[in-house]
C-alpha cells in the first residue's frame, strides 16, 4: 500500500533521515521504534507532505505521493495525527472534528461519523461543547485520533499516542487503535513504548540517528537480543 | 444633553477604528504581521467610493459594496505580490516591508492625482432623529447600523462558514491545519479580502461621515485602529471591535472635556498604558494552551 524507497530528508545543513526505506501493506499494523530525535516524526511529516524528500520516492497506492502537497495527500486517504496531539485549543471538541472532515462534502455522512467517534470515544461526546485545550492529556489524544479518522483514512499515522499519559488510558488507546485497524483501516505507529507497540504490532522497523537498523515481524522484534537490550530493557 | 450626542459621535468614529482594527488583528492572527499598509486600504476604499458616486452616481450601499469587492481584490493582490514570500523571513523583514507598501500606496495614490483634498457629496440623510428625547444626527445612527450589520456578519463569516473555521485553524497551528487538507495559502489569502474588505468600507463611511478624504487619512486612523487592536488584544475579533469602540468613545470624551489638543494622545497614552499594564490587551489570553 505504502512504499518509501531510499528516502533522505534535511532540514537545512542537518541530515535527518539518511536513505529510509519502508513499507506497509494492507490492513497491516506496522511500528517504527526508535529514540529520541531518532527522526521518527521526520518520516511521518515527510509521508503526510508537511516535508519534501530531497531524493528517493514514495508511492501510495501506485502513485507518486513524495512532493505533492499535504492536502492532496489527506484527499488521497492518509491521517496523519502528530506528535504532541495539536488539537485546535480556542475551538470546540465538535469543531475540531468538523475540521478533520474539512475535504469532505457529505454532511450527512460526516454527521454519522461525528456519531461514531463519540461512540469509539464516548468522553468526547460528553465533552463535545467543551474547548478542546481545556481537555486532559488522554482526552486530546482522543480526540486528535477522532479527528484524523474524521477524513476516512484507508491510512493512519500516529505519531507517539502513548505520550505521557497513564498506563491504563495507554491501554485503552492500543484497543482502539486495534479496533480502528481491525474495521479495515492500515496503521502506521511510530511509538518509544515498544513492548506495548510491538504487542499490537504485525511488522515493526528500528530507527536510529536517522537510518533504518533493523526490521521484521514483530514477534522477531521482541525477541531480538539487540531491541532487548536498547528499547525493551527498563519495561 | 448634548453628551448624548458626544457619545454617539464616540461611538460612530469608534466604529470606524473597529472595522479598520478588525483588518489588523485578522491579518496578525493568521501570520503574526502588523500589516501597517493597512490603514491605506482603508483610504483607497475611501477613495473608491468616492469614485463610484461621482462618477458612476450610485448611492451610499452600492458604493460601500464596490469599495469593499474591490479593497477585498487589492488586500488579496498585496498579500500575493509582497509577503507571501516572506512567510519564514524574520518578522522585521516583513515588517519593513508592510512599510514599504504603505508608502508605495500613498504616494503612487498622490503621484497619480496630487495630494488633494476631496469632498464626499451628501449621501446620507443628514437630519436631526429623536432618541429618548435626544436629538441625534441620522448618519451617525446609519454609521452605527451599518458596522454593526458588518460585524454580525463577520462573525458568522469566522464561526459558522467553513472558510472561517479554517481561518481560525491555521491561526492556531497552521501545520495542523494542512494535515486536516485545508489550503493553508487560500486562508490566509481569504483573510487578507476580508480585513480588507471591511477597511474599504471604514473608508466609504469615514467618507460619508467627515466628507473629506486625501491620500495620507489612512494614517492617523490606521495607528489608531492599531491600537484599538492591541487594546482588544492583538489576534482577537470581538477585542478589536470593542477596543475600537473604546477608543473613539474615549477621544471624543477628551474633546468634550476641551481638551481637543489632547485627542491624538490620547490614543497613545491608552497605548503605552496598555503595553506597560496588560500587553496581551483586555480580552488577550495570558495562558499558553497545553501540549
Ligand atoms: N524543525 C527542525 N529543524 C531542525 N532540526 C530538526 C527539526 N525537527 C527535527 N529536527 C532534528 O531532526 C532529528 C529528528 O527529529 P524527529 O523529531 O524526527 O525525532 P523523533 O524520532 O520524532 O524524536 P522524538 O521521539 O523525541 O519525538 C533530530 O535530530 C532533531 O533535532
Ligand atoms: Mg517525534
Amino acid at each position: 500500500m505504502l512504499k518509501v524507497n531510499n528516502i533522505d530528508v534535511f532540514y537545512g545543513n542537518i541530515h535527518a533521515l539518511k536513505d529510509v526505506s519502508i513499507e506497509v501493506n494492507e490492513s497491516e499494523i506496522v511500528t517504527l521504534i526508535g529514540a529520541n530525535g531518532a527522526g521518527k516524526s521526520t518520516l511521518l511529516k515527510t509521508l503526510s507532505g508537511l516535508l519534501k524528500p530531497k531524493s528517493g520516492t514514495i508511492s501510495y497506492l501506485s502513485q507518486q505521493i513524495n512532493g505533492k502537497q499535504a492536502q492532496a495527500i489527506v484527499k488521497s486517504g492518509i491521517s496523519h495525527v502528530p506528535e504532541g496531539r495539536r488539537v485546535f485549543s480556542n475551538m470546540t471538541v465538535e469543531e475540531n472534528l468538523e475540521l478533520g472532515a474539512y475535504l469532505r462534502k457529505d454532511r450527512d455522512g460526516i454527521k454519522k461519523d461525528i456519531a461514531n467517534v463519540y461512540d469509539l470515544f464516548p468522553i468526547l461526546g460528553e465533552r463535545r461543547k467543551q474547548q478542546s485545550g481545556t481537555l486532559s492529556g488522554g482526552e486530546q489524544q482522543m480526540l486528535a485520533m477522532g479527528r484524523a479518522l474524521m477524513a476516512k483514512p484507508k491510512l493512519l499515522l500516529l505519531d507517539e499516542p502513548s505520550m505521557g499519559l497513564a498506563p491504563l488510558i495507554v491501554k485503552q488507546i492500543f484497543e482502539i487503535i486495534q479496533m480502528v485497524n481491525q474495521q479495515g483501516t492500515t496503521v502506521l505507529l511510530v511509538e518509544q513504548n515498544a513492548n506495548m507497540a510491538l504487542s499490537i504490532a504485525d511488522r515493526a522497523y528500528v530507527i536510529e540517528t536517522g537510518k533504518i537498523v533493523l526490521s521484521g515481524t514483530a514477534k522477531e522484534l521482541q525477541e531480538s537480543e539487540q531491541v532487548k537490550a536498547a528499547y525493551l530493557g527498563a519495561l | 444633553m448634548e453628551w448624548i450626542q458626544q457619545l454617539v459621535n464616540g461611538i460612530s468614529v469608534g466604529s470606524i477604528y473597529a472595522l479598520i482594527a478588525l483588518g489588523y488583528t485578522m491579518v496578525y492572527g493568521i501570520i503574526k504581521l502588523i500589516n501597517f499598509a493597512h490603514g491605506d486600504v482603508f483610504m483607497l476604499g475611501a477613495f473608491i467610493g468616492f469614485f463610484a458616486i461621482t462618477r458612476w452616481d450610485v448611492g451610499f450601499l452600492p458604493a460601500l459594496i464596490i469599495s469593499m469587492v474591490l479593497c477585498a481584490i487589492i488586500g488579496v493582490i498585496i498579500e500575493r505580490v509582497a509577503y507571501k514570500r516572506l512567510r519564514s523571513a524574520t518578522r522585521i523583514a516583513a515588517l519593513i516591508t508592510a512599510i514599504g507598501v504603505s508608502f508605495l500606496i500613498e504616494y503612487t495614490m498622490i503621484f497619480f492625482r496630487g495630494p488633494g483634498l476631496e469632498t464626499y457629496p451628501e449621501v446620507l440623510p443628514n437630519t436631526s432623529i429623536d432618541v429618548f428625547g435626544v436629538s441625534v444626527s441620522s448618519k451617525s445612527i446609519l454609521i452605527l447600523i451599518v458596522t454593526i450589520i458588518l460585524m454580525i456578519l463577520l462573525q458568522f463569516i469566522v464561526h459558522k462558514t467553513k472558510i472561517g473555521k479554517a481561518m481560525r485553524a491555521v491561526s492556531l497551528d497552521a501545520d495542523a491545519a494542512r494535515l486536516m487538507g485545508i489550503n493553508v495559502d487560500n486562508t490566509i489569502s481569504a483573510t487578507f479580502a476580508i480585513g480588507s474588505a471591511l477597511a474599504g468600507a471604514a473608508g466609504v463611511i469615514f467618507g460619508a461621515y467627515y466628507t473629506r478624504i486625501e491620500p495620507l487619512m489612512g494614517v492617523l486612523p490606521g495607528l489608531k485602529a492599531f491600537i484599538a487592536a492591541v487594546l482588544g488584544g492583538i489576534g482577537n475579533i470581538p477585542g478589536a471591535m470593542v477596543g475600537g469602540l473604546v477608543l473613539g468613545v474615549v477621544e471624543t470624551v477628551v474633546s468634550a472635556f476641551g481638551f481637543s489638543l489632547w485627542r491624538d494622545a490620547a490614543a497613545f497614552i491608552i497605548l503605552i498604558l496598555i503595553l506597560i499594564l496588560k500587553p496581551s490587551g483586555l480580552f488577550g489570553k495570558n495562558t499558553r494552551e497545553k501540549v
